[in-house]
């Protein structure tokens, strides 16, 4: 069947001759200019303040036009996250996707509204891209800007094009939830608080992390975390766990209660949550029943030198692992019963179970490393005995001496220690209906949940308070945000800003409870600390238990008189060590809480490390 | 009288695009024609295979560069079907009216090429002036005029701007508003009719044979839309009807485009409609960690030219490992073209590689 079809006339098309009475749709540029679009992906805007110079624009660039340039002038902060490394983009190789832009983990890479540079020479292709805020001069203001002009050099101000979105943006904002068990239940007992991730959950957690191995640099024993992620994504938990013990022998530990400078420093956390970091370690290590099987780790060749380890704590350990591996002879001293030093009793059973810190000793005694527990150096056995019969001594002592404030009556208040430690490793004494915790910092927070829960489990549904009072306010407070709300969910009072003044008592020498005064300030202006109070403002804070964590100081009283005066100490009262991590006194070395202002586990590991070397040159015989 | 041969393209004022056709040619009369393409080789097929499933992205929609839309959609498609992720029902009507944008925008480029090698210059100025206000649109929605870089798996890159709707009707407005002059001086324009009229004409059966997909099926009587026949996005959620012509010629090809061009402005009109509320993009895996399980697809859909497809390999990498695009050009201009130009005069060359809409890009890849 043929359509059929309207074969038209020759005169229709005279109808387009009314087009010469209307006016021209085209526009005479550059006169009339077009304005372009407000998603227009044109050259590139970065603002170096927030840029963390992470690199992954440059990795993710499927034309390898970005590459990051060091920029002298900008300062590294590793702690925070932040590279001074920024962005360069050859412009003959972009293709103006923007895959750069929804990669970009703190939004600071954008594209423009500009789009123009013509120019005959090939180098002025490349820029490294700032905006108005931080580049003055080749951004200028409608007025000033003209198109003629308009290079990579000549731009406009305020004109931001194809912008970062969170909602399309490439990385995932938010973390996996770790599974918890809820404040209410978790205050009746001593049960671990955080559950930890399964497999299918680390898998997920571990899928955000982009490799930019901001974290890395940020953590002191500068852990392989981007590689120890990526094999728990790829399902591979022994890989993990190989990476991880090529830095970090008590994962099992840190996994747990690392102070986690890596996830400050994650270049997720700018806009979003960090990657649960510490979380995937502790999966790793709880994941692996056998660290010795999987890690098939063997003891270095016998070197015939013998060191002597004081403290079992996490210097201590790391460093027998360390020296170990290296066929060294290791002999570790610690007075408590069991490995871990502070960790065996500091950090409360919700946080820190024995099993996982015997777990991550009984690897290291597995390498060779004699352990020899309820042994008090300087009691038990001589420090200069042990100088005699080693080769090396390693002071990995902590700091093991609850302080006092020293206010009237404080003699009937208990020490945030030993209270801490019978909790954990010997009988949870019997507490008081309403518990005073003087202090703001971890250790106060550990107390005030340890004895909260202590009062639950003593008084049954019955009223029972525990309230802590610190000297600095909420904004200043020491303790993480992180226990601070775990604290304040499970029902700890605070009384931030306020300053002990005197422990008032009953007339039967009982605790009534503890006269408080305002707090001035508690630094002065050079930032030490150094508390002023108003005297005349007080509050009386009921109570018939107090407890003081306010910081705790080292027990050097092992060392001989003659030796200790040899010892050297910083200006903030920290053991002074060289580059080998050796002390003052020849063949003695020394790392963790006496010799960085850390305090915390991982920084002693980075100072076992050190040490470990230096010791290992100096009985090598290397200069 | 002898026998020539001779190279039409690619510096030649009847073509179009970077293509070439040698023919062999006595007198007016062609003889023999073969296609020469390879003038436009990107080698994209392979260099897929070297660049991650997400830096893929950018680089498919520069198969064709008319016409980006659709490659990205197939591209899209394909790993998510390979990844199996969801796409949520707002992206689906999105990118059913950006395709339609793209298959308009598209048309009017097809009508601009089509009219110029005609020598309907006034007609070919009005339609690239009209794409030009639907790269507008483009630019606003994507940020990009010519590589869109929107549909990406999971959805599309943003969702629309604040007051775009009233945007897009009001641009297909000004355009469905010039139909009557596009009738009037081009296809009810009687020197069109004579010039196109039962030139290169083919038999449903020859473009079933042939490949041929798109108009030149639907020119021919066929109703085959994979639109229709495999609904993807949102095309089963609003009624639309498939333009066709009965007699295969150049002719009825361009009638199709228009019918098509008007089909889609209507349809946009119901999608905008029917359009619901809620997320246009499911979140892609960490793009550096990503690997896309192993398996191999097979998707298509219709683009402006015809059918669409690419088939996909995953060997459970972070890269692709095979990719191979079927695109309606490549039988359009490879064995269509060489069959109907057997006969034709010169004159007729440009005129039916272009009524057969080939686009050389497609061709080489």
């Amino acid at each position: 069947m043929k359509e059929k079809d309207k074969k038209g006339s020759i005169f229709s098309p005279f109808k387009a001759i009314g087009c010469l009475f209307k006016k021209p749709r085209t526009l005479r540029y550059p006169f009339e200019p077009k304005e372009p679009a407000l998603r227009c992906r044109g050259f590139h805007l970065n603002d170096w303040d927030s840029c963390t110079g992470c690199g992954n624009c440059a990795d993710i660039c499927p034309n390898e036009a970005i590459e990051m340039v060091e920029i002298p002038e900008l300062e590294s902060r590793p702690k925070e996250g932040i590279k001074n490394e920024r962005p360069k983009v050859d412009y003959g190789r972009c293709c103006y996707c923007g895959l750069c832009v929804d990669i970009c983990p703190p939004g600071s890479l954008r594209l423009s509204r500009d789009f123009f540079h013509i120019h005959f020479d090939t180098s002025t292709f490349t820029l490294i891209p700032k905006d108005e805020a931080t580049d003055k001069e080749h951004f200028f203001s409608s007025e000033e800007y003209s198109v003629l002009k308009a290079s990579l050099t000549h731009r406009k101000r305020d004109y931001e094009g194809f912008k970062s979105d969170l909602d399309y943006c490439l990385f995932e904002p938010e973390r996996i939830p770790m599974p918890e068990v809820p404040p209410e239940e978790r205050r009746l007992s001593f049960i671990e608080q955080v559950i930890g991730y399964n497999k299918e959950e680390a898998k997920a957690e571990a899928s955000r992390c982009l490799e930019c191995k901001l974290c890395e640099e940020a953590c002191p024993a500068h852990l392989k975390i981007s590689d120890y992620i990526k094999a728990i994504y790829e399902d591979k938990p022994d890989e993990s766990l190989r990476k991880i013990f090529e830095d970090n022998p008590i994962p099992a530990i840190c996994g747990r209660i690392c102070m986690k400078h890596c996830e400050a420093a994650c270049s997720i956390s700018k806009r979003g949550e960090p990657l649960a970091i510490r979380w995937l370690k502790r999966f790793a290590a709880d994941t692996i029943k056998d660290y010795k099987a999987a890690l098939e780790l063997k003891p270095g060749e016998p070197t015939g030198k013998k060191v002597a380890v004081i403290g079992a704590g996490p210097s201590g350990l790391s460093i027998a692992y360390f020296l170990a591996l290296r066929g060294h002879k290791v002999v570790v001293f610690d007075s408590l019963p069991g490995g871990g030093g502070m960790m065996r009793i500091g950090p409360p059973l919700y946080r820190l179970p024995i099993e996982a810190i015997d777990k991550d000793v009984n690897h290291i005694a597995s390498l060779g490393v004699e352990f020899r527990f309820n042994t008090t150096v300087g009691k038990d056995i001589l420090f200069e005995d042990l100088l005699k019969q080693y080769d090396a001594i390693h002071l990995g002592i902590g700091t093991t001496v609850s302080r006092s404030t020293k206010v009237k009556n404080i003699e009937k208040a208990l020490l945030a220690l030993p209270f801490l430690q019978a909790n954990k490793i010997g009988k949870p004494p019997s507490v008081g209906r309403e518990i005073i915790v003087i202090g703001g910092g971890n250790v106060a927070m550990d107390v005030a949940r340890e004895a909260l829960r202590l009062q639950y489990m003593q008084y049954p549904n019955q009223k029972v308070v525990t309230k802590t009072v610190s000297l600095e306010d909420w904004d200043e407070l020491p303790a993480t945000d992180e226990e601070v709300e775990e604290a304040k969910a499970e029902g700890v009072q605070f009384n931030p800003a306020w300053g002990p003044k005197e422990v008032k008592l009953d007339q039967d020498g009982r605790i009534k409870g503890l006269l408080c005064m305002k707090v001035k300030s508690v630094f002065d202006e050079q930032g030490r600390f150094h508390p002023t109070f108003y005297e005349d403002e007080e509050m009386f804070l009921e109570g018939d238990m107090i407890i003081e964590a306010i910081g705790q100081g080292a027990d050097f009283s092992f060392i001989p008189k003659k030796l200790f005066e040899k010892l050297e100490f910083t200006p903030r009262r920290k053991v002074k060590v060289d580059e080998n991590g050796m002390t003052t006194i020849p063949r003695v070395f020394a790392g963790g809480d006496i010799v960085n202002v850390n305090l915390d586990a991982v920084t002693a590991i980075a100072d076992a490390k050190i040490a470990a070397e230096g010791i290992n040159r100096i009985l090598s015989g290397e200069k | 009288m002898r026998e020539l041969e001779l190279y039409f393209g690619p510096q030649h004022l009847g073509m179009v695009g970077n293509f070439s056709i040698t023919l062999k040619v006595e007198g007016d009369r062609i003889l023999e024609a073969a296609a020469n393409p390879g003038y436009l080789h990107r080698g994209f097929e392979k260099l897929m295979e070297y660049r991650t499933w997400i830096q893929n992205f950018p680089l498919v929609c520069r198969v064709n560069v008319i016409e980006p839309d659709h490659i990205e959609m197939i591209y899209a498609m394909a790993v998510e079907k390979l990844a199996q992720i969801e796409v949520p029902e707002r992206a689906h009507f999105v990118r059913s009216i950006y395709l339609e944008l793209a298959r308009v925008g598209s048309h009017l480029f097809g009508l601009w090429a089509y009219a110029n090698m005609l020598g309907f210059d006034t007609v070919a100025q009005w339609a690239m002036y009209h794409r030009d206000l639907v790269l507008d649109l483009f630019e606003e929605l994507t940020g990009g005029r010519v590589y869109h870089i929107y549909i990406w798996p999971g959805g599309v890159r943003r969702d629309f701007p604040p007051g775009f709707t009233d945007r897009i009707v009001h641009t297909l407005h000004s355009i469905g508003g010039c139909v009557p002059d596009y009738n009037s001086t081009f296809f009810d324009n009687r020197l069109f009719y004579e010039r196109a009229k039962g030139i290169g004409q083919l038999t449903q059966q020859q473009a079933k044979e042939w490949g041929a997909t798109g108009q030149t099926l639907r020119a021919t009587g066929m109703k085959y839309d994979i639109r229709k026949v495999e609904p993807y996005a949102a095309y089963d959620k609003v009624d639309w009807e498939v333009p066709t012509r009965k007699d295969g010629d150049a002719y009825s090809r361009i009638l199709v485009i228009r019918d098509e061009m008007i089909e889609s402005v209507h349809m946009i009109f119901k999608l905008l409609d029917a359009m619901p509320e809620g997320p246009v993009y499911t979140r892609m895996p960490n793009p550096f960690k990503w690997k896309v399980p192993k398996g191999e697809a097979y998707v298509r859909c219709e683009s402006s030219r015809g059918e669409l497809g690419l088939y996909l390999v995953s060997n459970g990498g972070d890269k692709p490992y095979r990719v191979h695009f079927r695109t309606p050009s490549y039988p359009h201009g490879l064995i269509v073209l060489e069959k109907l130009l057997r006969n034709a005069s010169i004159a007729d060359v440009g005129n039916i590689m272009i009524s057969l809409y080939v686009v050389a890009p497609e061709i080489d890849r």
